[in-house]
């Protein structure tokens, strides 16, 4: 690990102040202490935020919820307001890491994880264009088991890790930054960033920018949800593909659907082609495989992660099979 | 270079004065009842008496050269070191510490609390899951600096007047390890699961996150909420069946 000067903030503006391009702020430290480790990150300046106040969770005069950003990832998930109103967000965020790093990973880290590409990961791999920026992508005709099928670019097809961001995506939550120049409210949706030529940029942050709190609109969605995961083991283990599906069934007509996918692309993969498939149709197999093949239908699979794309068309189709049971 | 505390931490009298409430159970005088044996402390002590022991302080010329051209735009150096107060099973520990130095490292390297093992170090493993304010977490990837103030249990921490935990007593009469180098953290994690569940925390085996109350703890349970701690020899079977003996016994 690269030496670094540790400045704990106590309170956002502080924190803000001490941020910089060679600075990086701490949390939870699941994700980063970890790659400072293998010198992937190599801040000059740790700001320590654990501190800070932003660790409520508070009903919205909207009637939504409001997660602070340093609600860790085991108490959003166990929360009454989040388990009885947005079931979807406590399973998949029950669903990643272990009780362990539920307790440390907290709700603004979650979003800012990084790749778990393994060319990303490990930098006795020259060439990774996120890591370093114009290096090439080793992944592309390399191992490519974990990685994306849509939205890919030539410069990179790595997935977004998180879980709990894929409830999010469905969930149309609003992620509240504050930075030098004020506070803003960015949709989810465009809070993450595809590839394209810019790999190394994650997301929309601007430097300097903190994850204040995240926010969800009332839910109309806690009757019939469900997070459904795919991975290699029963457990501990990031997603191959997963699925957040939420339906609003009345008279039993599909009035809106939601769905997003983990595991398939750069950031939380909200699949608005599904979705429309499910409006307005009878909940049931014929309309779920419908939102399946929608959901897929733009696919571009690599050399060793072709299955990725029946695994999603299935995986979409069962997780809206438990969530309208 | 003694492990145990400095005398002024032995007068439990003077241990609340910085430090949030800890449970009465942990807050005896840890030593007394720690099952550090002496043989393997007698080793310790050897490795640490030959210098074969570095320190987060350590005079490492690359250390020193990197904190010294560093050139921060106001604050404290690259590689400054750090005071650190942390409560360690009921003792209060003031370090000096680099920055970079893990919760693990502290415990290990600075102040000998070796029941904490380390084994992937990626927080991959599970091996170095302590309690920190009463949460299970794995040391490895917290940063000790980052925990200053804070209470800490170690393994060292859970038996009380030479008994053991019920914990370590359900893992001895079922057997629930082979080399024994994960123990420590399955033990650890097991004392924080008991308490989850009791509070009504819901996990990925959980039929529906929606109901609260108390977790009912079914095979499938338990082996989701230990899944944090891996164990190579596979004693995963007589693991789940400690875990079993003790929540049964506690409901």
């Amino acid at each position: 690990m690269q030496p670094f000067a540790y400045v704990r903030a106590d309170r956002v503006e502080e924190a803000i102040a001490a941020a910089g391009d060679d600075a990086r702020f701490l949390a939870g430290g699941t994700n980063l202490v970890d790659l400072m480790k293998s010198e992937v990150e190599r801040p000059r300046r740790v700001v320590d935020i654990s501190r800070l106040p932003l660790d409520g969770i508070v009903e919205t005069d909207a009637g939504g919820v409001r997660i602070g950003a340093l609600v860790p990832n085991a108490d959003c998930a166990n929360h009454p307001l989040v388990r009885r109103r947005y079931p979807l967000l406590s399973q998949a965020l029950l669903s990643g890491a272990s009780p362990q790093l539920r307790n440390m990973a907290t709700t603004g880290g979650n979003l800012l994880q990084r790749t778990r590409c393994y060319y990303f990961m490990d930098t006795s791999f020259p060439a990774c264009n996120k890591r370093a920026p114009g290096s090439g992508c080793a992944a592309r005709e390399g191992r490519n088991r974990i990685h994306a099928i849509l939205g890919a670019s030539e410069q990179c097809i790595a997935t977004h890790p998180s879980d709990m961001a894929v409830a999010l995506a469905a969930l149309e939550a609003v992620v509240e930054v504050r930075g030098p120049r004020g506070t803003r409210r960015i949709p989810i949706d465009d809070f993450h960033r595809l590839p394209g030529t810019t790999p190394q940029r994650d997301t929309n942050l601007e430097p300097g920018e903190l994850v204040t709190a995240v926010e969800l609109p009332p839910d109309r969605f806690a009757a019939a949800s469900h997070y459904l995961k795919v991975r290699d083991r029963a457990s501990y283990a990031f997603a191959l593909v997963s699925v957040a599906a939420a339906l609003d069934v009345r008279d039993d007509t599909i009035r809106d659907a939601r769905i997003a996918l983990g595991g398939v692309a750069h950031k939380p993969w909200r699949s608005r082609e599904a979705e429309a498939a499910l409006r307005g149709a009878r909940p049931g197999a014929q309309a779920f495989r419908a939102a399946g093949d929608a959901a897929v239908a733009g696919a571009h699979p690599y050399r060793d992660n072709a299955f990725k794309v029946e695994l999603g068309r299935r995986a979409v189709a069962r997780a809206l099979e438990v969530a309208s049971a | 270079m003694d492990a145990r505390p400095a005398p002024a931490g032995r007068n439990p009298g003077n241990e609340a004065c910085w430090s949030r409430r800890i449970p009465p159970r942990l807050s005896r005088t840890a030593l007394e009842a720690s099952p550090r044996d002496p043989p393997s402390f007698a080793r310790r002590r050897f490795l640490i008496h030959t210098g074969a022991i570095t320190t987060g302080l350590a005079a490492d010329p690359a250390f020193q050269a990197a904190a010294a051209a560093a050139v921060p735009r106001e604050g404290p150096l690259a590689g400054e070191p750090v005071p650190v107060r942390l409560r360690i099973n009921g003792r209060a520990h003031e370090l000096i510490l680099d920055p970079r130095v893990t919760l693990l490292d502290a415990l290990r390297e600075e102040l000998h609390f070796t029941g904490t093992k380390k084994g992937c170090d990626h927080g991959q493993c599970g091996a170095c899951t302590v309690l920190v304010d009463g949460r299970r977490i794995n040391a490895c990837l917290a940063l000790a600096v980052a925990h200053d103030g804070h209470e800490v249990t170690t393994i060292e921490g859970l038996a009380s007047r030479g008994e053991l935990h019920p914990v370590q007593a359900a893992f001895v009469a079922r057997d629930a390890f082979q080399c024994g180098y994960c123990t420590p953290g399955q033990v650890m994690s097991c004392v924080a699961l008991l308490e989850e569940a009791r509070r009504g925390d819901a996990s990925a085996a959980t039929a529906d996150v929606r109901a609260g109350g108390p977790a009912e703890l079914s095979e499938a349970e338990i082996r989701e909420r230990m899944s944090g701690n891996l164990c190579r020899c596979g004693a995963y079977v007589n693991i789940v069946a400690a875990v079993r003996d003790v929540a049964d016994r506690r409901t």
